[in-house]
C-alpha cells in the first residue's frame, strides 16, 4: 500500500493509499474546526444542508438518481469528534475501476459529484434555501434529543458533560440543542463560507487509482474553494489533573431496567508526552479486550454486569469506564472496577494478560489495513494528532510494550468523576 | 475441492462437502492481511420444538442463544473465547432467530485458531453451575435489550405479524424462560442440530482452502448424522394476526417499524431469486432514490435512519421497513399509496435501471465486508444457492418482475405497524 502526504492547496491536505485489495474506492473531505458551543450545532448540520441539493443537482432526488447512475456510490455527511476538533465533511465510496459491466471508470465523476456537494450548494440570492435548513435543523434536534435512547452511549456522553462541564469536551459533536434551535439560515450561509475559508482541511482517498490521478482531480473540482486566512491553532486543551481532589460523584435515573455506571479518569502527567502504542496496549489489559481484567473479572468472575469496558481517549488525554448493571450491584461493581485498576497499579499483570493484549491490539491494527473505511478513520485521527505511523507501524510498536509502562500509565491516571444512570423505581 | 471463478467480480470460490456431511466454502483473498472464518449452524431462536429418537422436545425460549454462550466454556476449564483472543484473534458470535454463528478474525495463527473455533463449537460441556451462572448474565443481557426502543419495536412487529410461529418470541428469551433452561436442554440441542451435516464452515482469506477442509475433517466427528426437522406449528396466514401495536418507552420521538409476511421461495434457484427480486423491488419503492423515501424526509417524516429488507428466517419471510418518524401513521399510509400507483402502472423504467445499477454496486461494496460475506455465503448454503450468483442474475430481473412482487406482498391489508411512542421520560 503506497501512501502519499501531500498540501495540494493552501491548507488542503491530501493523503492518498493506493491499493488494489479494494473493489469500492473511498474519498473524504474534511473541514477541521474547533470544538465549542457557539458553532458546533452549525457546523454539524452543514454537510446535511449540502447533501439535500446543488447547482447541478437541486434536490435529493436529483443527487440520489446520480449516486445510483453511478452504481449506488454513496456520499454520506459526516460529523465526528476529535478531542476537541469537529471533524465535518462528506465521505463518498463508489466502485473502483475493475469490477463493472463494460469497464466503466467512475473515478471522475464521484469526486467531481462530491466537490459539488460540498462547494456548490443550491440557495436563492447566495443564501441556503429556508426549507432545507429548516429540515435538516429537525432532524439535528431530533438525533441530539435521540441520543437518550441509546442508554449505552448516553451514560457516557452524561459522564464527559459533568466531568468536562467547563471544557469545549463536553460539547456533542452535534451540539446542544439550544444552539441548534438557534440556527436560521442566513447566519448559517455566512458561517459556511467561513468555515470553507477557514479551516484546515483533510482529504483522503484510498482505492486503485494512483496520487497523481486522484491529485489531480480533488485539485480540478476544489480550484472554486476560495481560501482565506486558515485558521492555525485548533486544537484540545488537555487537562492533566482531576478537577477536584477527590472524585466527583453524579446520579441520574430514567425509566430504565438496567443501570448504567460509567467512570471518568484524567490520564495525568504521561500525557505530557502520550505514548500511543503504550495507552492502547494499558487499555486491552484494563478493559479493552475480552481479555481484559474488567471482562475477567466483573463480568466473568463476578458476574456483577453484562458488559464492562474501557476507552482511551488520546486526544483529550481521558480513560472512560461504562459498565451496564442490576441497580444494587453499584457499590460492587464500582468496587470491583477500582480494584482492578488498582491491581494494575500494583504490576499485577500477568503474562498471560500482557501477551494477549498486545497481541489484540497489534492484530486489530493490521485488520484495520484491509478495510478502506477504518484506514479512513485511522489517518483523519493520526493526521489531526500530528501522528506519522502507519497502522502497521503502530502494531510492531504495541508489541514492544512493556509491563512497566502500563504499569506507570495506572499510576499516572486520577479518577475525576463517577456517573450512574439508575432506574426510576431504585432512585426513590 | 471444486472451485469456481467469477470472473465479473475477480473472485474464486472453493467448495467441499465432507463425508460427515459438513459444507466447507472457501474464499481466498490474496494482498489481506485479515482471515475471517465463520462456523455456523443452521439453528436459530424459533427452533424451540423437535423430535429427538422418539421424543418430541419443546425448549424454551432463549435456548439456541444460552448454548451460544456456553458453547465457549471447554473440558479443560478454559474459555474458548479468552484462548482465541489470548493468540490475538477477535472472536465473536451470535443468534438469530433462523441461524447461530461462531467467528473470529485473525491476522496471524489462522490454522491454529481454526482448530480452537472448530473444537470448542463441537465439543459441549455443560454443568449446573456453569448454567446458573449464565442465567445471571444473559439476565442481564435481557434486561438490556429491554430498554432498547429498537429491539421492542421489531419484537412488536413479529408479535403483530405471526399467530403462533416461534419467531414471535424474542431470540434471547426472558428472565423466566431461561430460568427453565438445565445442562440437560443444552446438551439435548447441541447432538440435535450442531451435526456437521447441518452446519457449515465460511472462510475469506485463509491459507489454502484444501488446508482448511483436511483441518475440519481432522477435528470434527467423523459420522453423520440424522438432523431432526424444527416444527414452527401450522402455516402462517398471509394476514398479519394484528394491524399494529404501540408500546410507550423512554425515547425521544417515535420509533416504528412496518412489515408484511410473504411465502419463502423453494430452496435453490427460487429462492435466490426471490431474495434479489425482494431487495431490489423494496430499492425501488422505499430506496434513497425512491419518491416515497425523497418525499417523507422533505416533509420530515423519515430521516436517513430509514431501511427496509426482507427477513428470512426459520420458514418464514417478512418484509421488514422502519425507523424515526414523528408520525409512522403517514408513513403507512403513503406506502399503500405508492404501492397501489406501482399496482396500477408498474414501475418507472429508467428509475428501475438506475436503481439495479446501484444494487450492483452496493453488493460490490457489501464483498469488502468478510463477516457479511461468509454470513452471506453461509445463509446461500442453507437455502441452497450461492449468493455471488447475484452479479450476473441482477441483469436479468426486470421492472415487471418487481413491480410483481410489490403488488403481491405489500397490500395493505397485508401490513402490520409497530410504533414505540415517547414515554414522559423525566418525571
Amino acid at each position: 500500500m503506497e501512501r502519499t502526504r501531500e498540501e495540494i492547496m493552501p491548507g488542503v491536505w491530501l493523503t492518498a493509499l493506493r491499493t488494489d485489495k479494494f473493489k469500492t474506492d473511498m474519498l473524504s473531505i474534511t473541514l477541521l474546526s474547533q470544538l465549542c458551543r457557539e458553532s458546533a450545532a452549525m457546523n454539524a448540520v452543514i454537510p446535511s444542508v449540502l447533501r439535500r441539493g446543488t447547482t447541478r443537482y437541486p434536490d435529493m432526488d436529483s443527487i440520489a438518481a446520480e449516486l445510483d447512475e453511478l452504481y449506488g456510490a454513496a456520499a454520506v455527511p459526516a460529523v465526528r469528534r476529535l478531542g476537541e476538533i469537529q471533524a465535518v465533511g462528506l465521505i463518498t465510496s463508489f466502485p473502483g475501476d475493475n469490477y463493472l459491466p463494460g469497464g466503466e471508470k467512475l473515478l471522475r465523476k464521484a469526486v467531481s459529484l462530491s466537490g459539488e456537494i460540498l462547494l456548490s450548494p443550491n440557495t436563492r440570492g447566495g443564501l441556503f434555501l429556508p426549507p432545507y435548513v429548516d429540515g435538516e435543523k429537525q432532524k439535528l434536534l431530533e438525533k441530539i434529543r435521540g441520543q437518550i435512547n441509546d442508554k449505552n452511549t448516553y451514560a457516557i456522553q452524561r459522564l464527559i458533560e459533568n466531568m468536562c462541564a467547563c471544557e469545549n469536551f463536553a460539547v456533542s459533536r452535534l451540539g446542544d440543542e439550544s444552539s441548534a434551535e438557534a440556527i436560521g439560515y442566513q447566519k448559517l450561509t455566512r458561517h459556511y463560507h467561513e468555515l470553507l475559508a477557514s479551516s484546515p482541511v483533510e482529504v483522503f482517498y484510498c482505492g486503485g487509482s494512483d496520487g497523481y490521478r486522484i491529485k489531480s482531480a480533488v485539485k480540478e473540482t476544489l480550484s472554486i474553494l476560495r481560501r482565506g486566512n486558515i485558521n492555525p491553532d485548533i486544537g484540545t486543551d488537555i487537562r492533566m489533573n482531576a478537577v477536584e481532589s477527590e472524585p466527583r460523584y453524579f446520579t441520574e435515573s430514567l425509566d430504565v431496567n438496567q443501570g448504567k455506571l460509567s467512570i471518568g479518569w484524567r490520564l495525568g502527567e504521561i500525557m505530557a508526552e502520550p505514548d500511543i502504542a503504550a495507552l492502547r496496549v494499558f487499555n486491552a489489559v484494563f478493559g479493552g479486550s475480552v481479555t481484559s481484567k474488567l471482562f475477567m473479572n466483573v463480568r466473568e468472575r463476578l458476574s456483577l454486569c453484562y458488559y464492562a469496558s474501557s476507552v482511551v481517549d488520546v486526544h483529550k488525554g481521558l480513560l472512560l469506564v461504562t459498565s451496564g448493571i442490576a441497580f444494587d450491584q453499584y457499590e460492587a461493581a464500582k468496587a470491583e472496577i477500582f480494584a482492578q485498576l488498582d491491581a494494575i497499579k500494583r504490576g499485577e499483570i500477568t503474562d498471560g494478560e500482557l501477551d494477549a493484549a498486545r497481541r489484540g491490539v497489534a492484530s486489530d491494527l493490521r485488520a484495520a489495513m484491509d478495510s478502506a473505511a477504518e484506514l479512513e478513520s485511522y489517518w483523519i485521527s493520526a493526521n489531526v494528532g500530528g501522528m506519522d505511523c502507519a497502522p502497521d507501524e503502530l502494531a510492531a510498536l504495541c508489541e514492544s510494550v512493556t509491563r512497566e509502562e502500563i504499569v506507570a500509565i495506572a499510576n499516572s491516571v486520577e479518577c475525576d468523576a463517577v456517573y450512574f444512570l439508575t432506574g426510576r423505581e431504585a432512585a426513590e | 475441492m471444486t472451485s469456481r471463478f467469477f470472473e465479473n467480480i475477480g473472485e474464486t470460490l472453493y467448495t467441499q462437502t465432507l463425508s460427515n456431511g459438513l459444507t466447507v466454502l472457501a474464499l481466498p483473498q490474496p494482498g489481506f492481511i485479515r482471515s475471517f472464518a465463520m462456523f455456523a449452524a443452521n439453528y436459530g431462536g424459533a427452533m424451540r420444538r423437535f423430535t429427538l429418537g422418539n421424543q418430541v422436545i419443546d425448549t424454551p425460549a432463549g435456548v439456541a442463544h444460552f448454548l451460544e454462550h456456553k458453547m465457549f466454556d471447554m473440558p479443560n476449564g478454559e474459555n474458548a473465547l479468552s484462548l482465541l483472543s489470548a493468540s490475538g484473534a477477535s472472536p465473536n458470535a451470535w443468534t438469530s432467530s433462523g441461524m447461530t454463528a461462531y467467528h473470529f478474525s485473525s491476522t496471524s495463527k489462522f490454522e491454529e485458531n481454526l482448530r480452537t473455533l472448530l473444537t470448542f463449537v463441537s465439543t459441549p460441556y455443560f454443568t449446573p453451575e456453569s448454567v446458573a451462572k449464565e442465567q445471571g448474565i444473559i439476565g442481564q443481557e435481557i434486561r438490556m435489550t429491554e430498554d432498547s426502543p429498537y429491539f421492542a419495536v421489531y419484537v412488536g412487529l413479529m408479535r403483530c405479524l405471526y399467530a403462533h410461529n416461534p419467531i414471535r418470541d424474542s431470540v434471547i428469551g426472558t428472565v423466566e424462560s431461561i430460568a427453565r433452561i438445565s445442562d440437560k436442554t443444552l446438551y439435548d440441542c447441541h447432538r440435535a442440530f450442531y451435526a456437521p451435516s447441518n452446519m457449515t464452515l465460511c472462510v475469506a482469506g485463509g491459507p489454502d482452502p484444501d488446508g482448511i477442509a483436511a483441518i475440519a475433517g481432522e477435528i470434527l466427528p467423523a459420522e453423520k448424522l440424522p438432523v431432526p426437522e424444527p416444527d414452527f406449528g401450522p402455516p402462517e396466514s398471509p394476514i398479519p394476526l394484528s394491524p399494529g401495536t404501540e408500546k410507550a418507552m423512554a425515547v425521544s420521538a417515535p420509533q416504528f417499524m412496518l412489515g408484511a409476511k410473504l411465502t419463502p421461495a423453494e430452496n435453490g434457484e427460487p429462492l435466490h431469486r426471490q431474495e434479489l427480486v425482494g431487495a431490489l423491488a423494496l430499492r425501488c419503492l422505499m430506496g434513497r432514490s425512491s419518491p416515497f423515501y425523497t418525499g417523507l424526509y422533505a416533509d420530515g417524516l423519515l430521516s436517513n435512519d430509514f431501511s427496509a429488507d426482507v427477513d428470512y428466517a426459520a420458514g418464514t419471510a417478512a418484509i421488514i421497513a422502519g425507523g424515526e418518524s414523528a408520525e409512522p401513521g403517514r408513513v403507512r399510509d403513503r406506502l399503500a399509496a405508492d404501492v397501489e400507483r406501482v399496482v396500477k402502472s408498474g414501475l418507472d423504467e429508467a428509475a428501475f435501471g438506475r436503481a439495479r445499477k446501484a444494487a450492483y454496486g452496493s453488493r460490490l461494496r457489501g464483498l469488502e465486508s468478510f463477516e457479511d460475506l461468509c454470513f452471506n455465503l453461509a445463509r446461500g448454503h442453507f437455502g441452497g444457492y450461492c449468493p455471488l450468483d447475484a452479479f450476473s442474475l441482477l441483469s436479468d430481473i426486470s421492472a415487471d418482475e418487481c413491480a410483481a412482487y410489490i403488488a403481491e406482498n405489500l397490500a395493505p391489508e397485508r401490513i402490520a405497524l409497530s410504533v414505540i411512542t415517547p414515554a414522559n421520560m423525566k418525571g
